[in-house]
């Protein structure tokens, strides 16, 4: 197992997945030459050539939508967003034409199709760059969402989305890819919509995702004589599911850790109501 | 008529058995004609669900345009698309059971009258948002050539859309890649109740391949011999050169922009739309085919009968097939 960056670890899941499966390309602003404006695709138009890392003009909308008459044709688009932030452009894309196209085809047409990019407040920037964005796209049916907040969970949920076949969003923690960490070589998969509860606890339940991983752990650091659990969700919908799972049901007394503002955080609302119809009586928190 | 930067070159005219084919587009418009008035007839009696845009008028465009495609090609359309539903050969049966929202429609009663789907016969929907398809069309031509197979794509889109971002996007990226689809712009003249001159800068919609270094042509959408053989140097262009094309059709709607619209509304005067009836698609070609002595009055009328009876056994089936159990609406939102 070897010590990564959060970036080199999405490096990995891509190049894998792109080695693994020649359907699988990526699309997106400054892939190919530039090696990723994070450079989390370095190396790949090298390896792949320009046919499967294809520079695009800045234009979010039209790319994002060939991107899904791609996938359409056959192929598992991994389509890059410099930032979120540009996402919203190409949002008609992304919810009326990819998260609808299963159902309003009655089944016949699937919709395996990756958009990702970084998400969050960061460094330096403004308003219109330091949004986070998985309130919204969390509650848009025919989507999945996926927030990795380690350099494991980016390389085991990023390939996971490449081989979903539905529309997954993969918002990356912008404030992470710096972060090192302990990453599985070749074959690391982290299915999606399975909450990991990282730290045992019996008395509060800290729920987070994303780099608020990184604060609660430090707080449950700070209080670990208090016994705090903390959960890091890692994907929606599906949360939900894995907090009806008795033994992972979190404590009665809980918290919800999240980037973005507040007060009004609908996702914050859909985890509480999923927790609090689990939570019906003081219940330990076992991993 | 050509008006771009790369011109579009003329091929020799189709060597098929012209009155065979020509006899197969009759009835081919005369099923859409009698299609269409069904529906509008079943959506005044509330058996239609949601919207209905009707394809009268514009018969030839459809008819014309699929004629020079192969069967494994992509059509892709917008909410107006019953017509090219029903040429690139989905049943009058499934059509029609999908806009009653049944479950043997073509998208077992969930897409309804705008998102018409068959992916075995490479027709990629309907869609609803105006312009928001274009981007897919090209990325179904951009499949086609990273799978190194020669299919191509006919993108249909109203002129309304040329207005949307997406259809510039896209033609930039379609032209700088080369992919092999075709822009098929309906020019009807209206957007919904906006005649195109009062919100369009360029009016001659062909210009606009200018920007894009591609070919196009400007087309009579109301004949469709000439539709067919604009539509045929646009796909070999897309076949055997990898080159898009974007094609403006002059057309016609005679009915409303939906079902919700009136005739002809305030927005364009009885007598324009009458005017407009004079060049009929349909008429044309059976006055044609008359006067070439490949069709007589009764066999024509033998021909609107057989057509007549296919889409009232359309109907009946619509009628008579189940509708959707409730479960469905919690299925095909995800793959499992």
């Amino acid at each position: 197992m070897a010590t990564l960056t959060y970036r080199d670890a999405l490096n990995q899941a891509l190049r894998e997945e792109m080695q693994r499966d020649p359907n699988v390309f990526l699309m997106g602003e400054e892939v190919g030459v530039y090696q990723g404006a994070y450079k989390v695709s370095r190396g790949l138009l090298e390896e792949f050539g320009p046919k499967r890392v294809v520079d695009t003009p800045i234009a979010e909308l039209g790319f994002a939508g060939i991107g899904v008459g791609a996938a359409m044709g056959g192929l598992r688009p991994v389509i890059e967003f410099m930032t979120w932030n540009f996402a919203v452009l190409a949002l008609d894309q992304i919810v009326n034409s990819a998260a609808k196209m299963l159902y309003m085809s009655g089944g016949q047409i699937p919709m395996p199709i990756v958009f990702r990019g970084p998400n969050g407040a960061a460094l330096q920037l403004g308003s219109q760059h330091s949004q986070a964005w998985e309130s919204w796209v969390s509650h848009i049916p025919g989507l999945k969402v996926v927030a990795p907040a380690t350099p494991a969970d980016a390389k085991g949920l990023l390939k996971s989305a490449i081989r979903d076949n539905n529309p997954v969003i993969v918002l990356e923690g912008e404030m992470l890819y710096n972060l090192k960490g302990e990453v599985p070589d070749g074959e690391h998969i982290v299915p999606i919509g399975r909450a990991d509860i990282k730290r045992p606890g019996n008395d509060v339940t800290l729920v987070c995702h994303s780099k608020t991983l990184t604060v609660a752990l430090k707080a449950a650091d700070q209080l670990a004589e208090q016994n705090v659990c903390s959960i890091c969700a890692r994907s929606a919908p599906s949360t939900r599911r894995r907090f009806s799972n008795r033994s992972r049901r979190p404590t009665a007394r809980w918290s919800w850790k999240k980037d973005g503002p507040m007060p009004g955080s609908a996702l914050r609302s859909s985890i509480s109501f999923s927790a609090t119809r689990s939570t019906t009586s003081m219940l330990p928190c076992s991993a | 008529m050509t008006a771009t930067a790369r011109s579009a070159k003329a091929t020799a005219p189709s060597t098929a058995p012209q009155p065979e084919l020509h006899l197969k587009m009759l009835r081919q418009m005369l099923l859409i004609r009698r299609f269409e008035e069904k529906a509008a007839e079943a959506y005044a009696l509330g058996k239609i669900g949601g919207f209905c845009h009707l394809y009268i008028g514009q018969e030839a465009v459809a008819v014309g345009a699929l004629a020079a495609l192969r069967d494994d090609d992509y059509v892709i359309c917008s909410y107006r698309e019953h017509g090219q539903a029903l040429i690139k050969g989905i049943s009058p049966n499934a059509v029609m059971a999908e806009l009653f929202g049944k479950a043997t429609g073509c998208s077992k009663g969930k897409g309804g009258s705008m998102h018409l789907f068959d992916a075995s016969r490479g027709f990629m929907g309907g869609h609803g948002i105006v312009g928001g398809h274009i981007p897919l069309g090209a990325g179904l031509a951009f499949a086609s050539k990273y799978q190194g197979n020669d299919k191509v794509c006919v993108c249909f889109f109203g002129e309304a859309a040329v207005n949307i971002g997406a259809f510039h996007e896209t033609l930039n990226m379609a032209s700088v890649w080369k992919l092999p689809v075709i822009f098929l712009c309906e020019n009807n003249r209206y957007g919904m109740g906006t005649a195109f001159e009062r919100v369009a800068a360029v009016t001659d919609i062909v210009e606009h391949a200018c920007s894009y270094d591609m070919a196009a042509e400007l087309v009579d959408g109301m004949n469709v011999l000439t539709m067919y053989e604009a539509t045929r140097r646009a796909v070999e262009r897309a076949r055997k050169q990898s080159h898009p094309t974007l094609l403006e059709v002059r057309t016609y709607r005679y009915m409303g922009h939906s079902m919700s619209d009136p005739l002809h509304g305030v927005y364009r005067t009885k007598d324009e739309v009458e005017e407009q009836k004079a060049r009929d698609p349909i008429a044309q070609l059976a006055g044609k085919l008359k006067e070439d002595g490949v069709i007589d009055q009764a066999a024509l009328d033998a021909l609107d009968s057989g057509v007549h009876a296919e889409v009232e056994e359309a109907v009946k089936f619509a009628d008579e097939s189940p509708d959707p159990e409730p479960g469905e609406l919690f299925t095909n939102v995800l793959v499992d």
